[in-house]
């Protein structure tokens, strides 16, 4: 790991500052890339990032074994409009034309290697991506995937879980650049009933022994009681499934941004 | 003799087989992962579990299995000697018990008392309800909607032994769809909950655990050779691969043996309608590395690294991976991998029933088909041995489809006639 920030793990970190430094949680929403359609994903984006401190965009996977049905529709259906690797990138550069706001993607690691992780750095580079959020890939097991993101200037997100033992927080804390992403429950990502926070305050308290990263919680957060119950203890709070719910149901994606966003005020 | 589970060089300490292997999974697992590990270890030198795995080995499955000449099939291919390793004769018919008792009885070791299963044929998923009805388990079994159509009768028994089949509908409806699940499920009960993964894939140390608990039958294969013809090594096995637990089972204790001392090891991939054709499960000729259930392997993926459905006869070959160890035998040429079409699967599978009264699982008759070729080619000094993996009673009904959609195609008729001519012959 090189000891000098990143570009993309300054910005993201930045982001995480401000938000802190006005009294808030930053708010991360998450969306399929190319939901519901590769030509309505735009506008979605738009929504989202005028209430974001920082934006995470997935890439469409056939077989995303850490989420729940509800991200795991929202894939299907995006890739079979057509939106994979390659094009999530491209739409990743679009959304970066129009904003400043940093950006962080989410993938699953096939696509990495498929396209190559080398000429997946470049392009994510090449599109304005300032992070990248690696669920299925633990630090250990593949360096080379960090160095080559920090060599393109990319910041990398790695989880921690409930069950994580204090080594394996330490060792995910340490591997983290842009920011730590602690997953709030044992379970796959979905909007869920009852309280978010969970295990949430023992896990962060380990997590900031060893984290020099801002701690982002998420899975389950579905709305601004929700956003704030987790604003109260982490740095920041994603929210994903619930977007892509409020777009199936037609409601107004904008507006569940901007009422999440207020509930992350501390 | 007691039993004793084999110590292999393979893998690594991180769980590597080469380049291959690994544990790409949720950070959530990485615990429950090191905790069976530790888990499997301790079983696997402790007497007390060896003994009562050998016990059930013995009284519940019915090994050891038989080593049996097939003399017509001899005949018919016209040259090196063949014989079948009898996985079909196993209690619920196939080499699957093997690894649900030995991880049925590591859960209940472990203090877990739900343990869950993924299927695709549903022999996994049969093998896991009986083995969690034996111990007194409770056991949910997750089943692709389309191979719930493909294996009805499998289905129903799960339920008859207690079990919970939940029916899987998302991505192609099929295993690897159930594994997707299946692992969900884990990641969200991983405390209470024991994962009882049906072949040599997943993440470390799922492969080497399936492997050695399926190393029985080749260690046996030593034994019983030597009985019959005076040497442990055939000069083949050949065995289907879909993940691969079988072939591994089979292989693995000669695997490691110096090169002038190891068998060729082949192991026959499901190629569908034919590997250029797109539609076939066959990893090692028509995929590339890549990653999935954990695990790096061959895969059946586009350059995107979308998951590619595969397509088989077979509803257990029909996975779009490899296990990690295969990959790597792969590679350093210590087995051979070739693919068996759909066609030539089916017609392995008459050509054994009419030849020997045996009905071959479709999966195995891959296998058959490969080792009559590979006798001609050895001669009458040859000695092969075919692993045949499970029975084909599940297999009745979609053959039974198959052949007359060909009969209405017109197609049957002078296949029967081949074959038939071939057997007088």
């Amino acid at each position: 790991m090189t000891a000098t920030l990143t570009r993309g793990a300054e910005r993201i970190q930045a982001a995480f500052e401000q938000a802190n430094a006005q009294g808030r949680a930053a708010f991360i929403p998450f969306m399929t890339a190319g939901y519901p359609t590769a030509g309505a994903f735009p506008a979605v984006a738009d929504a989202l990032l005028e209430h974001a401190d920082l934006l995470e965009v997935g890439i469409p996977y056939s077989d995303p074994l850490g989420d729940g049905p509800t991200i795991q529709r929202a894939s299907e259906q995006a890739l079979a409009g057509g939106t994979s690797t390659r094009r999530t990138l491209a739409l990743v550069k679009e959304l970066r034309a129009r904003h400043d706001k940093p950006i962080a993607v989410m993938t699953y690691v096939n696509p990495i290697y498929a396209v190559g992780p080398r000429e997946f750095m470049r392009l994510a580079a090449d599109a304005g991506v300032d992070g990248l959020i690696l669920p299925d890939l633990p630090p250990d097991q593949d360096i080379e995937i960090a160095d080559l993101a920090a060599e393109y200037g990319l910041a990398v997100t790695f989880l921690i879980a409930p069950t994580s033992t204090p080594e394996r927080v330490r060792l995910v804390a340490e591997a983290c650049t842009g920011f730590l992403y602690a997953v709030s429950v044992t379970g796959v990502t979905g909007a869920r009933e009852g309280s978010a926070l969970g295990e949430v305050p023992a896990m962060l308290a380990l997590a900031r022994e060893y984290a020099r990263v801002p701690v982002a919680v998420g899975f389950g957060v579905k709305d601004a009681a929700t956003a704030a119950q987790v604003a109260q203890v982490a740095d920041g709070v994603v929210v994903g499934s619930a977007f892509i719910n409020a777009i199936r149901e037609g409601q107004d994606v904008g507006a569940l941004a901007a009422e999440i966003a207020r509930g992350c005020q501390r | 003799m007691s039993l004793n589970l084999p110590s292999y060089p393979q893998p690594d300490g991180r769980g590597r087989y080469g380049r291959f292997g690994g544990r790409y999974v949720p950070e959530t697992l990485i615990p429950a992962l090191d905790e069976l590990e530790r888990a499997y270890h301790a079983a696997k030198a402790d007497p007390e579990f060896l003994n009562e795995l050998d016990r059930l080995f013995k009284d519940f499955v019915g090994r050891p299995s038989p080593l049996y000449f097939a003399a017509r099939l001899t005949e018919h291919a016209g040259g090196a000697k063949i014989y079948l390793k009898r996985e079909d004769f196993n209690y619920t018919g196939a080499h699957k018990i093997n690894n649900c008792l030995a991880q049925a009885l590591l859960a209940k070791r472990m203090g877990k008392r739900r343990v869950i299963a993924e299927t695709g044929a549903g022999q996994h998923g049969v093998a896991s309800a009986t083995a969690a009805a034996l111990l007194g388990l409770d056991c949910i079994v997750y089943m692709g909607a389309e191979d719930i159509r493909r294996q009805a009768m499998n289905v129903f028994r799960m339920k008859l032994l207690g079990a919970e089949v939940r029916e899987v509908t998302s991505g192609t409806s099929t295993l690897k769809d159930a594994t997707n699940e299946a692992i969900r499920d884990w990641v969200t009960n991983v405390r209470d909950t024991f994962y009882i993964l049906g072949s040599v894939v997943g993440p470390h140390p799922y492969p080497a655990m399936v492997r050695d608990f399926q190393s029985v039958i080749g260690e046996e294969v030593k034994v019983q050779l030597q009985a019959l013809e005076g040497r442990e090594a055939p000069d083949a096995i050949v065995a289907c691969v879909g993940g691969g637990s079988n072939a591994i089972g089979i292989f693995a204790p000669y695997a490691y043996l110096p090169g002038d001392q190891r068998p060729r090891l082949i192991g026959t991939e499901a190629a569908g309608e034919g590997v250029e054709s797109g539609k076939h499960a066959a990893s090692v000729a028509g995929g590339r590395i890549g990653v999935l259930h954990g695990s790096m392997m061959y895969l059946l993926n586009d350059d995107e690294g979308q998951i590619v459905p595969p397509h088989s006869i077979s509803a257990g070959l029909d996975y779009p991976g490899i296990g990690p160890e295969h990959c790597h035998y792969s590679e350093t040429g210590v087995a051979e991998y070739v693919p068996v079409t759909d066609a030539q699967a089916l017609e392995a599978l008459q050509l054994l029933t009419r030849l020997e009264g045996i009905i071959p699982a479709l999966e195995s008759a891959h296998a058959v088909y490969h080792a009559v070729g590979l006798a001609r080619e050895l001669g009458p000094e040859g000695i092969i041995v075919v692993n045949l993996s499970g029975r084909g009673d599940k297999d009745v009904a979609e053959v039974m489809r198959l052949l007359e959609m060909e009969r209405d195609e017109g197609l049957l008729d002078k296949d029967v006639e081949r074959v038939v001519g071939e057997v007088v012959a």
